[in-house]
C-alpha cells in the first residue's frame, strides 16, 4: 500500500517476484492499477488518501475476530498499560482527542495538542516538574537522569481494564466496519474482507506479513498517522522484529536515509537528536539533556551522544566549563523546513540559497517557489545538468510568457557542475539502513567537482575570513573543528583534481574516536559524557572500528545467499543489525516462535543471544532477567522487552509522547477532498495540519463543484523525480518522452476527451496542460453512493532537458503534516477539460 | 541475475567466432564492402572494474564502473551484490549516460544580477565570491538573542538545500559548516 | 560447437521496467531514436514502438480489462530476436554477413553486411532493421561478445524479475515446462509456451511463456520461412530478389506485420478486452 514497488523500486521487487514464485501472496492496494498491480494476486482499488480508514478496518477486524497474536501483544506491546483517567478519545470528542488547544498567534497551525492527559497511569503519583528541579542539582549527567526515572506504569495483563491501551484501541476503531471502509475508500467490502482474511491467515508464530510503503502513505497531512496505523496493526499481528515482517519504507534516493541520519534537515542534529530549540526548555546543555533524555530505555544514553557530538563540532574548544560549546550552537525558533522557507523567501526574508542536486523550481506549488527564487539576492546551484532552478530567470514559464523579464530579476546565480557517483568516493545509506562505499573510478571532467569538495573549499575560505574576528557571534565558526585535508604526502596522485577532502577523515569524525589517544571507537557503547570521546553520529559509530577497516566497504556476500542477512556486505546502522528489535523474533522465554521463523534466540548454554543477525538486545541479558525498579537505561527493562529504544521496552499501540498528532491514528480527509469526513463529520481534516498562507496557495473547499476529481501524482520507472537525472539522458527520455494524465474511459467519455488529446488540468492554484492517456487501469469509484473519478499524473517534467513538459507541481499546494512538514501531493482536487 | 543453471559450465565456453564466407557471394551485383567494422572483441576486456552503487533510488544496487585509460567505458550491475545480483532498472542501466553525456555541464556559469545570459567564471573566483556572499549575508542578518530573551545564535536568511543522492560525507560537511555558521534553514529532499 | 544457448522469456513475471531495453543500448552503445525526443504514442506505456536496428529489445504492453473491471490484466513482454533454428534472415542474406555461431545463435556481422535489406523482409517477426548510424542491418546478437567471454547478455543480467532467463536451451526448456506446470496448477489456464519446440521454425533459441494467444503479443502463431512465403510468390531466389530491389519485400514485411496487428486487435475487441 502507498507504494508502486515494481515501478519505483524494480530491483527490490526482484525479491517480491521470487517470493511469489515460492508461493507468497502479493496484494496491491492503490488508486491506480500499476505495473505492481499487474504482478499482484489481488489488486484492491481505493480512493487516494483513505489508507487510514482501510488499515483501521483491518485493525478492527483483527480485534473483533480475535486474530491478534496474544502472547506477542501481551508481552511485547503496551496493550496492557493503563492510561490516565482524563484521556478522551476522538469517539468522545467527535474527531479530536483531549488536549487540543489553539496554536500560538502567527503559527502555521490552527490547533496543537497538549499530551498531558494521554500519559500512562503510574503506580504512585509523580511530579515530573519537581523531579526535574531535583535533577538539576545533580553533579553528573548520570545522576541527573537517575532522578528523572518515573514510577512504573499500571498494567492489566488480562487486557480487560477499560482504560487499558488494548480496550482504548478496540473502542477507537470500533466503527471502522467493512461497510464504513467501503463508503470511505470505495473498496468493495468483499475485496476488503479478502485482504483481511489473507493478512490474518499469514500472521502468527509460523508466518509473517510485511507492509511496503512509499510516498503514497507519507505525502499527506496525516502521513505519520498512516505509518502509525500500520505499526499498530503489525504489532497486533506480531509482525514486528521478525523475518518477513515489519513495515518497509521504500525510500526514493540513493542516500535519502543517510541525509536523514547525518541530517541536512533543520529539525534534528546527528543520530536523531532534536535540534536545540529556543521554543523548548533548551537554554543550557543541562536543560537540553533534561528535556530530551528518556531516563529509561536506551535513549538514557543521550548525554553521551550529545556531548560526543559537541566534541565533534568544536574539538578541544569544547570543554565541561563552557558546556562543550553548547552556546555557540545555533538554536531553531520555528519551522524552517522546505515549504515555510520558500514562503519566507517569497516575502524577501531569505537572501541567499545554496542548492545542491535539488530542484525547487519544480517542487510543491512550483510557481510560488520560482517566485520565491526571484526574491533572493544570490543563489548557488550545483548540479550535473542545467536544472529548472538554475535557469528560472530566463527559461521559466513566467519569463517565457513575457510576464517577467530577466532584466527585472535581481538574483545573482552561480551554477557549479558536479561530479557523478563514479567520479567520487563516499558512502550511501540505502533504504535498509545499509551503508555502502562506492569507489572513485575516474576523474570528473572540466570544473566538475564533488559536493564535498565544494563544502570543504567553502569552509576553508570562510574559516579564513573569520579567523581574525573578535565578535562573540563568530566564536562558533572560529572554533568549528575542520580537519578534513589529507595529511601531508597522502593526497592521491592519480588525479588532476586538487583540494578534495579526505573522505576517510570525514568518516572517522562521524564514527568517533577517543579524544585523547585519537583511537577509533568500535561501538557506541564506548561513548562518554565527559568529553573524553568525540563522535558526530552515535548511530554510525562502529562503521570504522580500526584503521584500514571501513565496514561500509565490506563486500563478502553470504555464500548462496544463506542465511541471507549478508552481515559482511556493507554495514547497517546501528551495530550492523539488519532487523531492528529482532529480540521479538523469539518468544518471551527466548526460543524461536517457530522453526520456520527462527532468527535470533537465547542460547542457554552459551548464556547469550545468537542467530542469523546481530542481536538488537543486551547480548547476555537472559529472558528471565527482571527489571530493576528505579534503574535507568536498559536496566529498567526486563529480559522480555524487545523495543529497547522505548522507555518501557514495549511496542506502542498507543503513543503518549513523541508525536504532534494524537496518541491513536484517525481517519481524516485530505485538505482537498470531494467528500465530507464520513467518520467525523464535524472534523473534516487533521485538526493540527499545517497550512502556509499565501495568495498563490489557495485550497479548494470541501466537495468543491469546480474541482470534483481526485488527482494523485506519482513517478514512473523510466524517470527520477523532476527529471534532472533522467530527462537529459536520451536512453531514458525516449522511454517516457512526454507528460500525460491517466484517466478512465468513463471520465474521458464524460468530458469528451480522446486518447492523446491535449487536456487542461486545473486546481485552485493554477492550470497546466498534458496529453490524455485514456486507460481502463483507472476506474471511477463509488464513494458513499456518489461516483468519484480519479486521475493520475507523473511529475517528471519541466522546462529544461531533452524532453520537456509542464510542471505537475504547479498544481500542488503547500500544506503539511504536523510532525514532519511533508506536503500532500497524493490527494488533490482538480478539474480536467479538453483543450480546444 | 536471470541466469539458468549451468552458468559455471558456460563460463568455460568461449573461443573463436565462427568464420564468415564473404567470397562466395561476390559477383551478384551488390556492394559487398563492409559499411562499418564493428569490433567483436569485448569492450571491457582490459578495463578496470570499480565497485560502485547506483545513484538513483534507495535500493542501493551494486554496480561496476569499467574504466579504460582513465575513461569510463561501461557501467553495469555488480553480480556479486546480494542486493541486486547484477540486476538494474532502466535508470540504473543508464548510469553510464549520466556520466558520459554531451549535455553535461563542465564549466562554472555565472549570471550577474539582472543579467540576460550566462557568463563563464573561473572556479576559484566563483568560490571566493560565494564565500564573500555567505559571510556578508550572515553578518547582516545574524541574531544572537530573540526579543523574548532566548539565545539563538543564528541567521534565518540563508537556505541550504540538498538532494538525497549526495554522499553521506557531504551531508556531514554541509550540516557541520552550516551549523558552525549559525545557518538553521538546512533542508534536504529527505523531507519531501 | 558449444551447447546451444538462448533466452527463455517468462512474460508472467515481466514488470515492464524496460531495464532490458536500456541495458541493451548501454552495452551495445545504441542511440535513442531521434536523440530521445520522440512523441508519446498513447499506446499504454510503450514509446519505443518496435524492434529496429537501434532497438534490439522492446517491451510490449497489453491492457486487457472488462468494462466493469471485474477482470483485468496488464500483460508485458520483452520482445527480442528469436534466434531461429531455421533462420530466414540467414537463408536470404546474400553476403554471408549473417552467421550461426557456435552457440547456435544468429548474428549479423556488421563489417560484412552491405545493408541490402533482404534479411529485413525475410524475418517473420519484424526483428531486423537498418541502423541509420551504420547503414547496416542490425538486431540482437545475444551479446555474442559477452557470451564469448563467458558473460551473461546485458538484458538478462539487468532483468530484475527473472523474466529474461539466459542459459543452455535444454535447461531453459526444463525450466519453462516447470514454470508452465506451476502456472497451470494455479489455474492460469491460458499460459502456454511459444517456440520452445521444433514446431516453430525448428525451434526458437529465444522462446517465451505467454499468458494469451501469440497474436495478442504481436507474434505469428505459425511463422513461415521466406522460401515458403515470400520468395516463391516472387518466383525468385533470395539473392535475385535483392538484385531487383528490396522495397517490394519491405512492403510485404510491413503488410504481414500490419495484418498480424489487425488480427490481434480484432480478437481483443471480440473478447471485450481493451488494448492500449
Amino acid at each position: 500500500m502507498g507504494s508502486n514497488m515494481a515501478e519505483n523500486h524494480p530491483v527490490a521487487f526482484r525479491w517480491v517476484a521470487q517470493a511469489k514464485l515460492n508461493g507468497t501472496t502479493l496484494i496491491h492496494v492503490d488508486p491506480r492499477f500499476t505495473r505492481t498491480s499487474a504482478m499482484a494476486d489481488l489488486y484492491v482499488p481505493m480512493r487516494s488518501g483513505t489508507d487510514i480508514a482501510f488499515l483501521g478496518g483491518l485493525i478492527r477486524y483483527v480485534i473483533e475476530h480475535e486474530k491478534y497474536f496474544k502472547d506477542y501483544v501481551v508481552n511485547y506491546t503496551n496493550a496492557a498499560t493503563i492510561i490516565n483517567d482524563k484521556f478522551q478519545d476522538t469517539e468522545d470528542l467527535e474527531g479530536v482527542f483531549s488536549g487540543l488547544k489553539e496554536a500560538p498567534q502567527g503559527s502555521d497551525q490552527k490547533y496543537i495538542y497538549d499530551n498531558a492527559t494521554w500519559q500512562y497511569k503510574r503506580v504512585q503519583p509523580w511530579d515530573a516538574a519537581k523531579a526535574r528541579e531535583e535533577a538539576k542539582k545533580a553533579a553528573t549527567f548520570a545522576e541527573m537522569i537517575q532522578k528523572m526515572v518515573p514510577p512504573a506504569a499500571e498494567k492489566d495483563p488480562t487486557l480487560q481494564h477499560p482504560r487499558s491501551v488494548f480496550q482504548l484501541v478496540r473502542r477507537h476503531f470500533s466503527r471502522y466496519t467493512p461497510e464504513l471502509v467501503e463508503r470511505i475508500t470505495g473498496c468493495p467490502q468483499d475485496v476488503f474482507l479478502k485482504v483481511a482474511e489473507t493478512v490474518t491467515a499469514n500472521s502468527g508464530p509460523e508466518r509473517t506479513t510485511t507492509f511496503v510503503y512509499a510516498m503514497g502513505w507519507t505525502q499527506h497531512t496525516y502521513g505519520v498517522q498512516t505509518i502509525g496505523t500500520t505499526a499498530l496493526l503489525q504489532l497486533l499481528l506480531g509482525n514486528m522484529g521478525r523475518p518477513g515482517g515489519g513495515i518497509l519504507a521504500l525510500r526514493g534516493h540513493a542516500t535519502i536515509q543517510g541525509s536523514t541520519d547525518v541530517p541536512t534537515l533543520y529539525h534534528s542534529i546527528q543520530g536523531y537528536m532534536a535540534h536545540p530549540d529556543a521554543r523548548k526548555a533548551h537554554d543550557t546543555l543541562t536543560d537540553y539533556i533534561l528535556t530530551e533524555t528518556r531516563p529509561t530505555g536506551y535513549w538514557a544514553n543521550l548525554p553521551k551522544f550529545m556531548v560526543s557530538y559537541l566534541k565533534s563540532m568544536y574539538g578541544d574548544a569544547a570543554t565541561p566549563e563552557n558546556d562543550f560549546g553548547y552556546d555557540w550552537h545555533p538554536k531553531i525558533a520555528g519551522d524552517y523546513s522546505h515549504m515555510p522557507t520558500m514562503i519566507a523567501m517569497a516575502k524577501g526574508e531569505v537572501k541567499g540559497a545554496l542548492i545542491f542536486g535539488q530542484n525547487p523550481a519544480t517542487s510543491i506549488n512550483a510557481a510560488l517557489q520560482r517566485r520565491a527564487l526571484m526574491q533572493l539576492d544570490w543563489l548557488v546551484v550545483k548540479d550535473n545538468f542545467e536544472t529548472e532552478t538554475a535557469s528560472f530567470w530566463y527559461a521559466s514559464p513566467e519569463v517565457k510568457s513575457g510576464q517577467l523579464k530577466p532584466e527585472d530579476i535581481k538574483t545573482e546565480v552561480f551554477l557549479f557542475p558536479s561530479a557523478q557517483v563514479g567520479e567520487v568516493e563516499g558512502t550511501f545509506t540505502n533504504t535498509q539502513r545499509l551503508i555502502q562505499f562506492h569507489e572513485k573510478a575516474a576523474d570528473p571532467p572540466g570544473d566538475c567537482r564533488s559536493d564535498a569538495w565544494f563544502t570543504h573549499q567553502l569552509a576553508l575560505r570562510l574559516k579564513k575570513l573569520y579567523a581574525d574576528s573578535t565578535l562573540p557571534r563568530d566564536e562558533g565558526i572560529k572554533n568549528l573543528l575542520w580537519d578534513f585535508d589529507y595529511e601531508p604526502g597522502t593526497y592521491p596522485t592519480d588525479t588532476r583534481i586538487q583540494g578534495e577532502p579526505d573522505v576517510l577523515k570525514i568518516i572517522r569524525e562521524i564514527n568517533g574516536y577517543q579524544t585523547g589517544s585519537k583511537e577509533l571507537l568500535k561501538s557506541f557503547g564506548e561513548l562518554k559524557d565527559d568529553g573524553s570521546t568525540t563522535c558526530a553520529s552515535w548511530i554510525y559509530c562502529g562503521i570504522y572500528p580500526e584503521k584500514g577497516k571501513l565496514l561500509a566497504r565490506s563486500r563478502e556476500p553470504d555464500p548462496d545467499n544463506k542465511p541471507g542477512t549478508n552481515l559482511h556486505w556493507g554495514y547497517a546502522w546501528p551495530a550492523n543489525r539488519r532487523i531492528l528489535y529482532n529480540r521479538a523474533s523469539a518468544d518471551p522465554d527466548g526460543n524461536p516462535w517457530s522453526e520456520r521463523k527462527k532468527f535470533i534466540w537465547w542460547d542457554a548454554a552459551q548464556k547469550k543471544w545468537v542467530g542469523y543477525d546481530v542481536p538488537d538486545f543486551a547480548a547476555t541479558k537472559a529472558p528471565d532477567t527482571p527489571a530493576k525498579p528505579g534503574a535507568t537505561g536498559l536496566d529498567a527493562h526486563d529480559g522480555k522487552s524487545p523495543f529497547i529504544m522505548m522507555a518501557d521496552g514495549k511496542g506502542w499501540l498507543f503513543v503518549p509522547v513523541g508525536l504532534a498528532d494524537g496518541p491513536l491514528p484517525t481517519h481524516y480527509e485530505p485538505m482537498e477532498s470531494p467528500v465530507v469526513n464520513l467518520l467525523y463529520p464535524k472534523q473534516q481534516h487533521n485538526p493540527i495540519a499545517k497550512y502556509w498562507q499565501h495568495e498563490e496557495n489557495q485550497l479548494a473547499v470541501v466537495a468543491d463543484p469546480n474541482f470534483p476529481i481526485v488527482l494523485t501524482t506519482y513517478r514512473l520507472t523510466e524517470h527520477h523525480l523532476a527529471g534532472a537525472m533522467t530527462r537529459w539522458l536520451p536512453w531514458l527520455a525516449e522511454l517516457q518522452p512526454e507528460l500525460f494524465i491517466e484517466m478512465s474511459p468513463e471520465l474521458a467519455q464524460e468530458k469528451g476527451i480522446k486518447n492523446l488529446d491535449l487536456v487542461r488540468i486545473t486546481t485552485k492554484r493554477r492550470s497546466i496542460v498534458a496529453k490524455a492517456l485514456v486507460t481502463p487501469r483507472l476506474r471511477p469509484l463509488m464513494i458513499d453512493g456518489k461516483v468519484v473519478h480519479q486521475v493520475g499524473m507523473p511529475w517528471h517534467w519541466g522546462y529544461m532537458g531533452i524532453v520537456t513538459g509542464d510542471i505537475v507541481n504547479d498544481l500542488t499546494a503547500m500544506v503539511g503534516d504536523p510532525n514532519v512538514s511533508i506536503h500532500e501531493s497524493k490527494a488533490l482536487c482538480c478539474n480536467v477539460e479538453r483543450l480546444q | 541475475m536471470a541466469v539458468v543453471l549451468s552458468r559455471r559450465r558456460f563460463l568455460k565456453v568461449g573461443g573463436a567466432a565462427a568464420g564468415t564466407a564473404v567470397g562466395a557471394l561476390l559477383g551478384l551485383g551488390v556492394d559487398l564492402h563492409p559499411k562499418q567494422v564493428r569490433a567483436q572483441s569485448l569492450r571491457i576486456q582490459n578495463a578496470q572494474a570499480f565497485p560502485s552503487v547506483c545513484p538513483y533510488c534507495a535500493v542501493g544496487c551494486g554496480t561496476l564502473v569499467h574504466v579504460v585509460n582513465g575513461q569510463i567505458v561501461n557501467i553495469e550491475g555488480n553480480p556479486k551484490s546480494p542486493i541486486n545480483m547484477g540486476n538494474l532498472c532502466p535508470k540504473g542501466a543508464a548510469t553510464y549516460q549520466l556520466h558520459v553525456n554531451p549535455n553535461r555541464l563542465t564549466k562554472v556559469l555565472h549570471r550577474p544580477p539582472h543579467g540576460t545570459q550566462w557568463e563563464l567564471i573561473d572556479l576559484d573566483t566563483a568560490m571566493d565570491r560565494v564565500a564573500e556572499l555567505v559571510k556578508k549575508t550572515r553578518d547582516e542578518t545574524f541574531v544572537e538573542t530573540l526579543p523574548n530573551g532566548k539565545r539563538v545564535m543564528h541567521t534565518t536568511a540563508i537556505f541550504s538545500l540538498g538532494g538525497a543522492t549526495i554522499d553521506n560525507e557531504w551531508n556531514h560537511l554541509q550540516q557541520k559548516l552550516m551549523r558552525g555558521l549559525g545557518i538553521v534553514r538546512i533542508e534536504n529532499q529527505a523531507r519531501i | 560447437m558449444a551447447e546451444p544457448m538462448g533466452f527463455f522469456t517468462d512474460t508472467s513475471v515481466c514488470i515492464g521496467c524496460k531495464a532490458c531495453e536500456v541495458a541493451c543500448k548501454a552495452w551495445n552503445q545504441l542511440p535513442a531514436r531521434n536523440g530521445g525526443k520522440v512523441p508519446l504514442t498513447g499506446q499504454s506505456y510503450d514509446n519505443t514502438v518496435e524492434l529496429s536496428g537501434i532497438q534490439w529489445r522492446h517491451v510490449k504492453f497489453i491492457e486487457q480489462f472488462s468494462p466493469d473491471r471485474s477482470s483485468g490484466r496488464w500483460l508485458m513482454m520483452s520482445d527480442v530476436c528469436k534466434h531461429c533454428v531455421q533462420a530466414g534472415c540467414l537463408e536470404v542474406c546474400p553476403t554471408g554477413a549473417i552467421i550461426r555461431t557456435e552457440f547456435d545463435t544468429v548474428v549479423i556481422q556488421s563489417d560484412v553486411c552491405n545493408g541490402c535489406r533482404a534479411c529485413i523482409a525475410a524475418c517473420p517477426f519484424g526483428v531486423i532493421d537498418i541502423n541509420p548510424e551504420t547503414n547496416t542491418a542490425m538486431k540482437c546478437t545475444l551479446c555474442y561478445d559477452r557470451m564469448q567471454a563467458g558473460m551473461v547478455p546485458a538484458c538478462a543480467q539487468a532483468c530484475p524479475t527473472h523474466s529474461i532467463q539466459f542459459g543452455p536451451i535444454s535447461e531453459l526448456r526444463q525450466h519453462a515446462e516447470a514454470r508452465l506446470a506451476q502456472l497451470q496448477a494455479q489455474g492460469v489456464s491460458q499460459a502456454r509456451l511459444y517456440g520452445h519446440d521444433e514446431s516453430i521454425l525448428g525451434g526458437l533459441n529465444s522462446f517465451y511463456l505467454l499468458l494469451d494467444e501469440p497474436e495478442v503479443y504481436g507474434l505469428p502463431s505459425n511463422p513461415q520461412l521466406p522460401s515458403r512465403n515470400v520468395a516463391p510468390s516472387a518466383g525468385l531466389s533470395a539473392a535475385g530478389a535483392v538484385a531487383l530491389g528490396v522495397l517490394g519485400l519491405v512492403g510485404l514485411r510491413k503488410q504481414r506485420m500490419d495484418k498480424l496487428a489487425a488480427e490481434a486487435r480484432e480478437q481483443q475487441e471480440g473478447d471485450g478486452s481493451h488494448a492500449g
